[in-house]
């Protein structure tokens, strides 16, 4: 009986969630720059946080640079055209997909938000 | 525009690895350590860095290496007590002789630092070529490290910040001091202070590697009477004083 309640809970997650995709509930996102990057995309959107936490251990530790997951190269690529930046605006890159998930960033208290490269204005 | 072409990037490594391969015959060190590493490559415990200060060179009424610094790191450059200073200029003065001498004062890069020791979380660390940092991932801010410090070196960041050097990630609830520019010394630059000295050209501030019996800094540590402050303490600085 379990069993079997747990079965269809599970379908109705399921077509929850694909039904979510179809209507577009996804988050709009201002990317600067889309698609393949480091990684592939689902990759990336799956794993970027331990990417990013277990090179940021190597960098700061034992001073290994230029590795391949940098935050810093995820803010040169992905920040918004107009802003320059990946949060400050719900469809910013990262707090985009951060709110939609309800995953609070704190990156972004220490670390610059901001393309170094200012976007060329009239773009 | 900045856009990063992997296989020049894969090229410069391995060209720079066979450099440093021809570097290791016998007899002959070609390899300049203020070269920055080849990327993936660790910092080397074959390396210390070190500064040695010439107080007679340094300029009374001189700030630029602190203002070098400020911009180099994103710092306000206030100084009040809640202000992050990561370097201070110091004027001294002996009341017997009246002697002057004024020298800046900064993150001391210890070999046995006592940040490091009190340092509940391990955030407080030595890098394995003698710059001690702060892992502000594992700060809690609890300031013990401070309190250890005999130079007064760190700093709390007590208001929240905005528009950080990338380079340079600071933020509100960690304690911070002097990097010794890590950031430039990867790259194979020195200390911004140390540039800014340069460029203003009183050449007080020698920055090197103190492990390389030829580097400057170990020449000139070598011919001329240097003092570590507070030797008493036994805590080994990499930085060292000439003329105090």
């Amino acid at each position: 009986m379990i069993a079997r309640l747990l079965t269809i809970f599970l379908l109705c997650v399921a077509a929850g969630t694909a039904l979510a995709a179809d209507t577009g509930l996804k988050p709009k996102l201002d990317i600067g720059k889309g698609g393949q990057c480091v990684d592939d995309p689902k990759f990336m959107r799956d794993n970027h946080m331990r990417l990013l936490r277990h090179q940021r251990d190597e960098t700061l530790r034992q001073g290994v640079r230029g590795g391949k997951y940098k935050l810093a190269d995820c803010v040169e690529c992905h920040a918004s055209a107009k802003t320059g930046r990946v949060v400050g605006t719900d469809d910013s890159f990262c707090q985009g997909c951060h709110r939609y998930a309800a995953v609070r960033i704190d990156c972004f208290e220490c670390h610059a938000s901001k393309r170094k490269a200012l976007p060329e204005s009239g773009k | 525009m900045s856009e990063i072409d992997p296989s020049r990037r894969k090229f410069l490594g391995s060209s720079s690895a066979i450099v440093a391969g021809l570097a290791l015959a016998p007899g002959l060190l070609l390899i300049d350590t203020a070269h920055g590493r080849p990327a993936g490559e660790a910092s080397s415990g074959k390396v210390r860095w070190g500064i040695l200060i010439d107080t007679n060179q340094c300029k009374p009424g001189c700030n630029d290496c602190v203002t070098a610094c400020n911009q180099e790191n994103g710092l306000s450059g206030g100084t009040q007590s809640t202000d992050s200073q990561w370097i201070r200029k110091v004027e001294l003065k002996d009341m017997r002789s009246g002697r002057t001498a004024s020298l800046p004062m900064m993150c001391q890069h210890c070999e046995k630092p006592p940040c490091v020791d009190v340092c509940p979380t391990t955030a407080s660390f030595k890098r394995a070529d003698g710059i001690v940092l702060v892992d502000k991932h594992r700060c809690i801010g609890c300031r013990y490290c401070m309190m250890a410090c005999p130079y007064k070196a760190r700093s709390f960041v007590h208001e929240a910040l905005t528009d950080q050097r990338t380079e340079v990630p600071r933020g509100k609830g960690t304690v911070e001091s002097c990097t010794l520019c890590v950031h430039r010394i990867d790259q194979g630059l020195g200390p911004a202070c140390a540039a800014a000295c340069d460029k203003a050209g009183h050449h007080a501030i020698v920055f090197g590697d103190l492990n390389d019996p030829d580097s400057e800094i170990s020449k000139r540590i070598r011919s001329a009477a240097t003092t570590q402050v507070r030797s008493d303490l036994a805590l080994n600085p990499g930085v060292q004083y000439q003329g105090i």
